[in-house]
């Protein structure tokens, strides 16, 4: 206490020399957060590990504040890579929550925003209207999804470009106002950093997603029927893991995507299974339950077929 | 002479954090911030020029404060002042208004005494800045 009666602090508070982690831990909240995160999103490891550090961030700058030491705001923009269906968007919208409840961001609302809404159409038409949208998105998250298409090298006269620098210009001079996350898949995502190298010191945050493993993706599938009050019948689920294995082999595969689509149609063949015989009284078990008919009627498992036939021929 | 007109005109100035609350307020009331200026004081000048286009389905008072430092580093010899306007049904008008800016040196007015007709008088206010033309009035920008 003898620094802060030498140099007497402008706040009433005066600055404090030892603080309760656990307590300050408890009064931000952050354990419920992030575990209702880890219930929430299955696998992700990166993500979260990533949001605990920044929460972790969080604690201590406002234990440094109290304390009279020089804080700065940390830099919160962030790019989402990966594969398509590995639950970029999902997260994005996520964060904005996430980080309203930690403090970051004042209001905790999310601009979602593609090219379209940022570039103009003529000259002069780029710079009011990304403007507009970081107006409106200051206070919380701006999420530009599919950011690779701001800037197209094969046009010299794209006006992605000025869109583009608005940005960067607000992305470093209001970062306690606004923060941005970009995503698009890993390889056009490392070609437009590439041609844009100062997005890429302004983003702090860089997080690979993921492909799901075979287990995690049961256990989406398994979280979205939960959701819907559906379940699983026990060889149903054995059904789904096959299916989940051969949907792997097969092009296109969009991790949760592709999961949440297989479950659409597994609930119109299993719709249509209870319709079919009309005569008898239906249990709320029967309605919820999904048979391993349905699962295995899907086309991947013929598809197979055909694939080997096709290379038998 | 101090220009009095808007809400809080008879308070001082406002600080920048003062302005923040109150443009907040408006956007967590749902009104349209706007930012207008101009360089006639007259007080039946309702009419003033806008800044940028009227600000709709913002959250946040920091887009608008960015809008005000921009205004205030062109037009800063200038009035300036900031409007919520309420578009919900029954109201549809400008439900606060208050002035951000204003000229470092403020003339007044001229009050003019006309004798009509028999012993009624007519009363007609000149501010002096209004002599000169647009632009130039409060030491040109």
């Amino acid at each position: 206490m003898t620094r802060a009666a030498a140099e007497p602090a402008k706040t009433e508070v005066a600055p404090v020399d030892a603080i309760d982690l656990r307590k300050e831990f408890e009064a931000v909240d952050i354990a419920s957060v992030l575990a209702q995160l880890d219930k929430d999103l299955i696998g992700l490891v990166p993500v979260k590990t990533r949001l605990r550090e920044i929460a972790s961030l969080l604690l201590i700058e406002r234990i440094r504040q109290k304390m009279a030491l020089a804080t700065t705001f940390p830099t919160l923009h962030m790019s989402f890579t990966g594969n398509p269906g590995t639950g970029k968007t999902t997260v994005a919208l996520r964060m904005a929550g996430i980080l309203h409840r930690l403090g970051f961001v004042r209001r905790g609302h999310v601009i979602s925003v593609t090219r379209d809404d940022l570039v103009g159409q003529y000259i002069g038409h780029t710079a009011p209207k990304t403007k507009e949208i970081l107006k409106k998105a200051m206070g919380g998250v701006l999420f530009i999804d599919e950011a690779y298409y701001l800037y197209r090298p094969e046009n010299e006269r794209d006006y992605g470009q000025e869109a583009i620098e608005i940005l960067l210009q607000i992305m470093e001079s209001q970062r306690e106002d606004l923060v941005v996350i970009l995503a698009g898949y890993g390889d056009r995502m490392e070609k437009f950093f590439q041609s844009n190298p100062g997005f890429r010191s302004r983003i702090a945050h860089h997080i690979d997603f993921p492909d799901y493993s075979d287990t995690e993706l049961l256990a989406i599938a398994e979280l979205m029927l939960d959701e819907q009050n559906y379940r699983f019948a026990p060889d149903a689920r054995d059904a789904f893991v096959k299916y989940i294995a051969a949907r792997k082999t097969q092009p296109l595969f969009s991790n949760a995507r592709s999961i949440r689509n297989a479950l659409d149609r597994i609930r119109l063949r299993q719709a249509n299974r209870l319709v079919s015989t009309l005569d008898r009284i239906l249990t709320s078990d029967d309605v919820m339950s999904i048979e391993a008919g349905d699962v295995l009627a899907s086309r991947v498992f013929s598809g197979e077929a055909t694939l080997e036939k096709r290379a038998r021929t | 002479m101090r220009v009095t007109q808007g809400c809080f005109s008879f308070l001082p100035d406002l600080t920048d954090a003062q302005i923040t609350a109150q443009v907040q307020y408006c956007l967590d009331k749902g009104w349209a911030v706007n930012i207008e200026f101009t360089d006639d004081p007259h007080p039946r000048n309702t009419y003033w020029d806008m800044w940028g286009l009227p600000m709709f389905d913002l959250r946040d008072a920091a887009g608008i404060m960015k809008e005000l430092a921009e205004c205030r580093r062109v037009y800063g010899d200038r009035y300036i002042r900031i409007s919520g306007f309420d578009s919900s049904h029954g109201w549809e008008s400008v439900r606060i208004s208050f002035i951000v800016n204003r000229p470092r040196e403020e003339p007044g007015f001229r009050l003019d005494r006309q004798e009509s007709n028999g012993r009624n008088i007519r009363y007609s206010t000149h501010a002096y800045a209004a002599g000169r033309p647009e632009g130039e009035r409060y030491g040109g920008s």
